[in-house]
């Protein structure tokens, strides 16, 4: 199954009926998947008429109180900004899918991981994060897609999931998750569906013309972060235990760095990969565990370095940290990374 | 070495590359392996190159793009020209010699020529020269057993096409004895 | 004094689908009856309970506070994207948007044209008061020509500014459209009039015929610099002759049950459109 395909029926199998897209390259997949798909389980697959529309369409769904998702590509997903934020004002669950490409601007449709400062840091305005999963296998597209919805609405925020071209395109054997009737979801007291007179009416909004109010609503918000900083990080380690220099890195660049980690022991070399599942938030438990043995940090991205500044913000200063990384869709080799493992392991070992 | 094969399948857009290598990674489904299957995509598909990278492993697979294969199986002239230098030392490439007139030799490579365009047509299963390469590339690697090709070939041959599975096993059986 | 019975007679209360609280809209601004005519109506067709509205970015943003039913605050423009997708997700919901005229024919044209042609069967109410209220008085794309506005000092120069758009107009060629009517309030019996296109709009979506829409040719008086009496004046010498008050479409009046009645019949010559009508082999 495809990477694409995997996520949707994923998703669909989370109870998730209400998918709104707009085509883009390399997600297109995905959108064929649930126009195919949601007709026959009585869902609904919408095309709006742009990306700010889809979003916007999430966020009345939300607000309906139904597990809803969109996927698109980077530019895409810039223009899902502003209704990714008033998602996080008014606290709406929902899935957002980002299948990246070379940017900046149109950029290229080759796999990339360019947008991970937008998704950990800024996909819209103002005062907020959203967890964001970052697969690195069709299996994991899957399983990841699957559990989104419920961080979604147990902590009511939207949720991306970050892949990139290279795993939506790419075929893998892949395990599904059990479907989930939708009918049997908790309930969402807090939905507009209709008062039909039983309650006082519902709102959802994230306007607050009070400053204090907001400021109120917000450190609440953090409150709710800070246990999600706490409970949801997740990351795999491999060979990291006496991994003298560890090799952090995520989605595809993550099966890169595998390769060329599995090379460098082959030549007795101690490296070892730490590989972040979750990018917000930053998996800071898993890589204080690498830190005793740790002589050197390399994090390798398809960027020009953005999740090194979190892998800084997590050694801070304890070890040097580097990092090697291809942009604009090129993907780096195996080999390219073995060499930057090799020449750090040979500067340290003196 | 663990048994770990990777393959690069390249030519034009509409040639089958693409199904060719879905065909072996449904082959590698089938034994239960480890397997990636990636395609280039984009602009490519419209009738420009179009390759795609397949890994059949027994253990977890790092990156499922192919930089070095051990196989390049060649549907036309610009691809084999493209990754003949990048194959692996002791590894195989399958060229069709009716879309690749001019084959290179490499020392410690193994070069198969097959008119697989041809045989095909001759053989009345026009436009299934692909299949017959991967018959040939069947011959040359046994990378999975002889049956589970056939099997494969069920898999991927979508329903409203059923009548073509026949056609394709034909095609993996002339490939093997070219 | 001699103890007379006399039965308490209410000729006028507040709406149950209006709460009891103070609105934010500026003395003389026709919002507070548009927001009461929508109300009556919720009241009339007994929809409350299962009715959720769209509140826009603009002067009516704080509307989610106003109404009772319950109420979702849409991003600037979105409100009927907003509001498609709550309609999918509960068709048995009534569903509004009230929007403004930068939200409308501005920002949000794009979710405008593609509910209406996608024919969401949802109402939208919209106020035409040829000006951005809650900024501050800027130009709208329904600002007239020569209309002095903050950002158009020297009036709206249609050679550089362009031209304001027909909202009713522009939607009325869309095949999704069940009903669309162009009302002002400026007196009582247009009030009434008003009144009655707004519940027609919500009949039109409860009997499931197709987008329905009210526009309401408004006024501000706070930024048009005129007392409410001048506005209304002004209103009705200039914005009238632009924005010609009537009912710019009724597929019901045109003999259709609903809107995708009425686009079958006007595509009736395109065989695609028609795949029962085909002959065999003649499907694609």
């Amino acid at each position: 199954m495809k990477g694409n395909e995997a996520l949707a029926e994923s998703a669909m199998r989370a109870g998730c009926r209400f998918f709104f897209g707009y085509p883009i390259t390399p997600q297109t997949e995905l959108a064929a998947y649930m126009s195919k798909r949601m007709p026959k389980v009585g869902g609904t697959y919408l095309q709006a008429e742009s990306e700010v529309a889809a979003i916007n369409m999430v966020y009345g769904a939300a607000a309906a109180g139904a597990r809803v998702m969109t996927s698109s590509s980077s530019p895409g997903v810039s223009l899902k900004g502003e209704g990714v934020s008033y998602m996080a004002g008014a606290d709406l669950p929902g899935v957002i899918i980002n299948i990246q490409r070379g940017g900046p601007g149109l950029g290229g449709i080759q796999p990339s991981q360019s947008d991970y400062w937008q998704a950990t840091r800024a996909l819209g305005h103002g005062d907020f994060h959203i967890p964001v999963y970052a697969p690195s296998t069709v299996q994991e597209m899957a399983d990841l897609a699957y559990g989104a919805f419920d961080v979604a609405d147990k902590y009511r925020t939207p949720v991306m999931i970050l892949g990139d071209g290279m795993l939506g395109q790419m075929m893998e054997p892949v395990v599904l998750p059990e479907p989930v009737d939708p009918a049997t979801l908790p309930e969402k007291p807090w939905a507009t569906t209709g008062h039909a007179h039983q309650r006082p009416h519902n709102v959802i909004n994230s306007l607050y013309l009070t400053a204090d109010e907001l400021e109120k609503l917000n450190v609440e918000r953090y409150e709710r972060y800070a246990v999600i900083e706490r409970e949801e990080q997740r990351a795999e380690t491999y060979l990291t235990e006496d991994a003298d220099v560890v090799v952090v890195a995520f989605g595809a660049a993550s099966r890169v760095a595998r390769s060329a980690v599995n090379a460098a022991r082959e030549r007795g070399v101690k490296a070892g990969l730490l590989r972040p599942v979750t990018l917000w938030p930053f998996p800071v438990v898993a890589l204080e565990a690498t830190i005793p043995t740790a002589k050197v940090y390399l994090s390798v991205e398809m960027n020009m370095g953005q999740m090194v500044d979190d892998v800084r913000l997590a050694v801070n200063g304890r070890a040097p940290v580097d990092f090697y990384g291809r942009t604009g869709g090129v993907i780096p080799t195996p080999d390219e990374v073995l060499e930057r493992i090799c020449a750090l392991s040979e500067k340290v070992g003196e | 070495m663990s048994r770990e094969l990777q393959i690069v399948l390249a030519g034009f857009g509409g040639q089958g590359v693409l199904f060719a290598g879905k065909v072996m990674a449904y082959a590698g489904l089938i034994e239960n392996r480890e397997l990636s299957w990636l395609p280039s995509y984009g602009p490519e598909m419209r009738g420009g190159t179009a390759n795609c990278s397949v890994t059949l492993s027994d253990e977890p697979i790092g990156s499922p793009l192919v930089t070095t294969p051990d196989v390049l199986v060649a549907m036309n002239q610009p691809s084999f020209d493209k990754f003949i230098d990048v194959v692996r030392e002791g590894g195989v490439v399958i060229a069709d010699t009716d879309m690749v007139p001019e084959l290179k030799e490499r020392e410690g490579v193994k070069v198969v020529g097959v008119p697989a365009t041809s045989l095909a047509e001759e053989a009345g299963l026009k436009g299934l020269g692909n299949i017959v390469l991967l018959g040939k590339l069947w011959a040359e690697t046994q990378f999975c057993e002889r049956a589970t090709v056939d099997a494969a070939i069920e898999k991927c041959v979508p329903p409203r096409k059923a009548a073509l599975i026949d056609k394709n096993k034909q095609a993996i059986s002339l490939g093997i004895e070219a | 004094m001699t103890e007379e019975k006399k039965e308490a007679k209410v000729v006028f209360e507040r709406p149950h689908a209006l709460l009891p609280v103070v609105t934010n809209y500026c003395p003389g601004c026709a919002h507070g009856i548009v927001q009461r005519l929508v109300a009556e109506t919720l009241d009339e067709l007994d929809v409350e309970g299962r009715t959720v509205g769209i509140a826009p970015v603009g002067c009516s943003v704080m509307a989610y506070d106003f109404y009772g039913c319950d109420m979702i605050e849409a991003a600037h423009g979105r409100a009927p994207a907003v509001a498609t997708a709550v309609k999918r997700v509960h068709p048995g919901n009534v569903v509004f948007a009230y929007q403004g005229d930068g939200d409308l024919a501005s920002i949000g044209m794009a979710e405008t044209v593609h509910a209406a042609t996608r024919g969401e069967n949802i109402t939208i109410i919209f106020i035409n008061n040829a000006i951005y209220g809650m900024t501050g008085g800027q130009m709208a794309p329904t600002s007239l020509p020569n209309q002095v506005t903050q950002t158009s000092p020297y009036g709206r120069d249609v050679a550089t500014a362009g031209y304001p758009v027909r909202v009713c107009e522009l939607l009325s060629s869309l095949d999704g459209v069940a009903y669309l009517e162009r009302v002002t309030v400026d007196t009582p019996k247009n009030v009434r009039k008003a009144k009655r296109a707004i519940k027609k709009a919500f009949q039109t979506q409860v009997e499931g015929r197709g987008y329905s829409l009210v526009e309401v040719v408004s006024t501000c008086p706070t930024n048009w610099g005129m007392t409410p009496q001048d506005a209304f004046g002004w209103m009705r010498e200039n914005m009238l002759p632009y924005y010609p008050l009537g009912v710019y479409k009724d597929v019901v009046a045109d003999g259709f049950a609903n809107a995708a009645e009425a686009a079958a019949a006007r595509s009736a010559a395109c065989p695609i459109a028609h795949p029962e009508a085909m002959t065999e082999g003649g499907a694609r």
